[in-house]
């Protein structure tokens, strides 16, 4: 059966790393972003490293007119669509306290913009019946928290809608991946402090690729995660509402 | 965040350097941050000492742009981002009949390290350094970037090993060499003593070519190893993604001069009397010590040091006199390489010459410092050169004369360097940016 993987936000070096991982089992690649320049040689990596093809698109998760095109491409390709969603932006919590205008970019990126997409792409993968969606969210989703509440709620939206697309496209023989990565050495964390048991973005994209495999639905990466937001989830509120974590 | 500080070392261990790094990701992201903050570019850092290595100023991490931009596999030209592993590149083309004309001895080292190295592999005698290869190199400076060729001269001899002293190599075009297959022939036999390595080599024709030598053994068995030749032949290699690490920094005892002799008798004796042939993975040939991630921890946390000198085919006698000395002072460890080198690369800082190279690891002791540094002053009496990817250890002084094109190569780089932003530790311990005094 040959796979297409739409890839949302494929510039980020945890996209890159699980292209490379689904050129080298020669899938189809359509690498979705707003800097194509980049993503043409993200692509043109993809082919030499054994993808079927893969092609950059423009993909903006604050413009819906984007969206269209990337599903009618997927349309033309025979075979298992499936779709991964790596964007997000998350600025400094001190600046959008700053600015509190800039909540609305966060959710869109984050949240309402992927489900948006994923909502027009939807009916498509119930057509074929099969396919899988890995949606990234984070472990910031899992409570909030005053270094970065804003991304944390938009994580933790997108976590819900996944759960409830998982539910709709489950029935069609589709399927559904939520990811909440722990801290991955990506561009975003680097050189910040207080980082510890960073994961490598190979790791991560092999952990996801492992779960889909395995038809996962929820998965921490790397697995620890799970246990160190299992006891975060489990501080009472009166008590976390005072502590900075 | 843009600049992240923090502390780093070349794959020696012994030498390292703590500095504000930037990692970007894509190549407008370097070229926006070069124009604000100039600084040289480091990848893997697979070389040994401290010529990636630049303490208290800033510095690049390539490892995030290593992507191939284009592979035609009619004309076998690759262009990749400086950052790509060389291993990686042979994986991507040796399916489609191409492999990179020049490997070092191991696949993480990256195609940016290739040039800036100029490093040479097995098959150094029939088609020469990296550089050789090269089509095109895209620099960045701080207005921007720019292309250079064969075609440029001075800029293009001063960057073919040149250290990254004329810009961060950010992308390159390299001619591929057509292969026959996925796989290698290998052949190994013992070699009973040095002359009789140096006569392997000259009597060999094989494409690939390596010896092992126990540098433990002395008196008749002086020199004695086992010598590889091999050639790609037809076949596929199965993907194997396995690969042992060493987990923790060994203790001192383990590569005590009892341990080593131990081992090197052993490995001198897995191979028969009368040799063996096996077909092996091209990685596994051209990069068996890839196999096992994180080796240099073999030597403790302390580190360790590597001696790589080459001297010209009439002077060889001075590597047996080496070797014995190497033996009696019992230092060596068990990773000891010679091999017969071909014509002089094109860069002014290009290491090999024609003759033979010998490489030699140490543990980062004193007595093996004070060694290392006597055979330094040997090979530079020998009309040889030692190779900066290895130095570490090395003093300006006692490169008089070992590298005739240097004033060349400070001409080129000032000229495009002027305030020496580029400069390393290495560049710097050895002044080799630094015009001598007449």
């Amino acid at each position: 059966m040959h796979k297409t993987w739409i890839i949302l936000g494929a510039t980020s070096s945890m996209s890159r790393a699980m292209t490379r991982r689904l050129a080298k089992e020669g899938a189809t690649l359509l690498l979705c972003g707003r800097d194509i320049v980049d993503l043409e040689a993200t692509a043109a990596d993809a082919r030499a490293r054994g993808a079927s093809e893969a092609v950059a698109l423009k993909f903006d998760a604050r413009d819906t007119d984007t969206f269209a095109p990337i599903i009618e491409t997927a349309r033309a390709q025979a075979g298992e669509i499936n779709c991964a969603v790596f964007v997000g932006s998350m600025p400094e919590q001190s600046a959008i306290d700053a600015d509190p205008t800039l909540v609305a970019g966060v959710i869109q990126d984050s949240h309402t913009g992927p489900a948006t997409f994923l909502s027009m792409l939807a009916p498509l993968m119930e057509e074929r019946g099969m396919g899988t969606v890995v949606g990234v969210t984070s472990v910031a989703g899992d409570r909030g928290r005053i270094g970065n509440y804003v991304y944390g709620s938009a994580k933790a939206g997108f976590a819900t809608y996944l759960s409830g697309l998982r539910n709709r496209l489950t029935r069609a023989g589709g399927h559904v991946v939520t990811v909440k990565p722990g801290f991955v050495d990506t561009a975003m964390t680097w050189g910040i402090e207080g980082m510890f048991l960073v994961a490598s973005p190979d790791d991560v994209a092999k952990d996801i690729l492992k779960a889909v495999e395995k038809k996962r639905n929820v998965i921490y990466t790397p697995f620890f995660w799970r246990y160190i937001m299992l006891i975060i989830r489990h501080i009472p509120e009166m008590v976390f509402k005072k502590m900075s974590i | 965040m843009t600049w992240n500080n923090i502390s780093y070392s070349g794959w020696g261990r012994a030498q390292s350097a703590t500095g504000p790094v930037a990692r970007p990701e894509r190549q407008a992201a370097l070229i926006r941050q070069a124009s604000e903050t100039l600084a040289p570019a480091h990848g893997q850092r697979r070389s040994y000492g401290d010529v990636a290595l630049r303490d208290g100023a800033h510095a690049y991490d390539m490892t995030r742009l290593d992507r191939v931009l284009a592979l035609d596999s009619q004309t076998g030209i690759v262009h990749v981002e400086g950052g790509l592993l060389i291993g990686d590149l042979a994986r991507a083309c040796a399916p489609r009949g191409w492999l990179p004309p020049v490997m070092p001895g191991t696949g993480y080292a990256t195609i940016g390290g290739c040039i800036a190295n100029d490093v040479h592999g097995k098959n150094h005698h029939e088609v020469g350094t990296f550089g050789a290869h090269v089509t095109e190199i895209t620099l960045i400076h701080a207005r921007g970037e720019k292309t250079i060729t064969p075609k440029s001269g001075a800029t293009w001899r001063a960057t073919i090993g040149g250290l990254g002293q004329t810009g961060i190599i950010a992308r390159a075009k390299i001619q591929l060499i057509p292969c026959a297959g996925e796989v290698m022939q290998l052949r190994e036999r013992r070699i009973a003593n040095f002359n009789a390595f140096l006569s392997a080599f000259d009597e060999s024709k094989a494409p690939y070519t390596v010896g092992w030598v126990d540098a433990t053994a002395r008196g008749d068995a002086l020199g004695r190893g086992i010598f590889e030749e091999s050639e790609v032949v037809s076949g596929v290699a199965e993907r194997d993604d396995t690969s042992k690490s060493v987990p923790l920094n060994a203790p001192r005892w383990a590569l005590s001069a009892p341990v080593v002799r131990a081992f090197n008798t052993a490995y001198f004796n897995r191979v028969p009397e009368n040799g063996r042939s096996s077909v092996k993975p091209i990685s596994k040939v051209l990069f068996p010590l890839d196999a096992i991630l994180e080796w240099n921890k073999l030597y403790g946390k302390q580190g360790f040091h590597q001696f790589q000198c080459v001297v010209p085919a009439e002077n060889a006698d001075v590597l047996r006199e080496m070797l014995d000395q190497i033996a009696a002072s019992r230092l060596a460890s068990p990773l000891a390489v010679l091999k017969k080198t071909g014509a002089a690369g094109t860069g002014y800082l290009s290491f090999p010459m024609a003759g033979y190279t010998l490489a030699v690891d140490f543990p980062n002791r004193q007595d093996a410092s004070d060694l290392i540094t006597d055979l330094i002053d040997r090979t530079r009496l020998a009309d040889g050169r030692i190779y900066f990817a290895k130095d570490s250890l090395a003093r300006a002084d006692q490169l008089e004369g070992m590298y005739p094109d240097l004033e060349k190569w400070q001409t080129a780089t000032s000229k495009v360097d002027p305030n020496g932003a580029l400069s390393t530790d290495l560049v710097k311990r050895l002044k080799l940016r630094e015009a001598a005094d007449a």
